[in-house]
């Protein structure tokens, strides 16, 4: 059958904004990729969770309530804290409302990219097949 | 010849199911079902290492709260101490391959942190009946890990995905009224395998209606030994009306298999059903594998377009030709 690569698009937080996560959801599965969506409001624990439950290649990240200096460094720790130390071969990928001068911070933090409002879906999806942490047969 | 460095790999995977982690069943499953090299050896250890799950499949058309449902279950099963491995499928996009999983979402967060439940998505990755190719080996990998009971959710076209039942102990056959199907233009066959039906929202008007018509229609079946429960849930209310319900119906139908030789029968199915699968991979896959790679899929093709063979007689041709050589791959 081959090898799919498999994505979690995960809402953290308190923010109810999911249009945007839907949108990138469906751009990753027109261009072949399982995408499981966590749903709104969830902790960076449950997504470190999901993440290895489906041991998934990429997790994008999409917050536009502001927290992202809280929470997605802190979803770096309990993903690798799940993965028994460290998550080397999981793409980490964060969008929606984050100014320019945080990127950095969430670089240092574990974020492998950013992706601020308007970025197009395509260059997303290309962005992430060239990426890849793990091989893809 | 053997990969040394494959078959630790797939020894090191194994041993962490045996340890119960959960990042090494993961990886299993992913090996599984990407039929990746290695994953016939994990599956001839995970065959026979099984312990016992409860199976329980849970099917029914998209929107009538099947995922909710599930959630409900896993709450009442959890509360009774058990631990849960989840197997949910969604169909896969037969134009890009790609698939919306999207059944975690009706998950609430307790039980996303809670370490005695295992929740796995699915793409059925073009294969119909309701559930993936691999469905039924996923089930073996968390019956090897422990896990007491297995939910395995469909698709959820609610047409003709019967083959949930070949997998496992229970079907649970979930409706919703005013869902547009009344049960006589539900396809006979999803209701035929239910075990227990469940009428979820049944807040809503017409769920007596649904009722009646699947009494009327199971008062119509020959149910020798078994005659199905009709359940009536709001799975999304705050105290999960039904659910409990549920649970022990597919409790009781579990303890009637028990009690005499259907459960040996049940398993004896799954196991058929799976081989069959296996079967069909090893055999026309392999043929068609070998005549694309050697030209002699388009000569065939050829001769069939200008009528100078059936498929029948090709199809014997092929395999006389392809299935009795050594070759292996």
């Amino acid at each position: 059958m081959g090898r799919k690569i498999r994505i979690l698009v995960g809402k953290p937080g308190l923010d109810g904004h999911d249009r945007g996560a839907k949108v990138i959801a469906r751009s990753y599965r027109d261009a072949g990729m399982e995408v499981i969506y966590s749903g709104l409001h969830r902790t960076p624990e449950e997504l470190a969770r999901m993440a290895v439950e489906e041991d998934v290649d990429v997790v994008a990240l999409s917050i536009l309530s502001g927290a992202h200096g809280t929470l997605l460094p802190r979803f770096v720790q309990c993903l690798a804290k799940e993965k028994g130390g460290s998550a080397p071969d999981v793409l980490v990928l964060a969008g929606g409302i984050i100014p320019d001068e945080d990127i950095p911070a969430l670089k240092s933090a574990g974020i492998d990219e950013v992706f601020g409002p308007g970025t197009a879906t395509q260059d997303i999806v290309e962005y992430t097949k060239t990426h890849l942490k793990r091989e893809v047969a | 010849m053997t990969d040394v460095p494959r078959e630790r790999a797939i020894d090191n995977i194994f041993e962490g199911i045996t340890r119960k982690s959960r990042a090494h069943l993961a990886r299993a499953i992913s090996l599984v079902e990407d039929e990746a090299d290695g994953a016939a050896g994990l599956l001839s250890r995970a065959y026979r290492s099984r312990k016992g799950a409860m199976v329980v499949g849970i099917t029914g058309a998209s929107g009538v709260g099947k995922s909710t449902l599930v959630d409900a279950m896993i709450g009442v099963l959890r509360d009774a101490g058990r631990s849960v491995g989840v197997i949910a499928v969604d169909p896969s996009s037969p134009f890009t391959g790609g698939a919306i999983l999207g059944d975690r979402v009706r998950i609430r967060s307790a039980h996303n942190i809670d370490p005695y439940i295992f929740f796995r998505s699915l793409a059925s990755r073009g294969h119909l009946g309701g559930v993936s190719r691999h469905t039924g080996d996923v089930i073996a990998l968390m019956d090897a890990f422990g896990f007491d009971d297995i939910l395995v959710e469909t698709v959820g076209a609610g047409q003709s995905e019967v083959d949930v039942m070949r997998y496992v102990h229970t079907v649970i056959v979930v409706l919703a009224p005013g869902m547009g199907d009344d049960v006589q233009v539900i396809k006979a066959g999803i209701l035929e395998i239910g075990n227990v039906f469940c009428i979820n929202k049944a807040d809503l008007p017409g769920a007596d209606k649904t009722r009646r018509e699947i009494e009327m229609m199971l008062a119509m079946k020959e149910n020798a030994g078994w005659r199905p429960p009709v359940v009536e849930t709001i799975a999304l209310s705050p105290d999960q009306k039904g659910a409990k319900e549920v649970v022990g119906a597919v409790i009781s139908h579990r303890d009637y298999l028990a009690s005499g030789d259907l459960m040996k029968e049940k398993t004896r199915q799954s196991y058929r059903a799976v081989l069959e699968e296996y079967l069909r991979l090893v055999t026309i896959e392999k043929v068609m594998k070998h005549a694309a790679s050697d030209g002699t899929l388009d000569s065939v093709l050829d001769e069939m377009e200008r009528g100078e063979a059936s498929p029948l007689e090709v199809a014997g041709r092929l395999a006389r030709r392809y299935l009795t050589r050594s070759c292996h791959g």
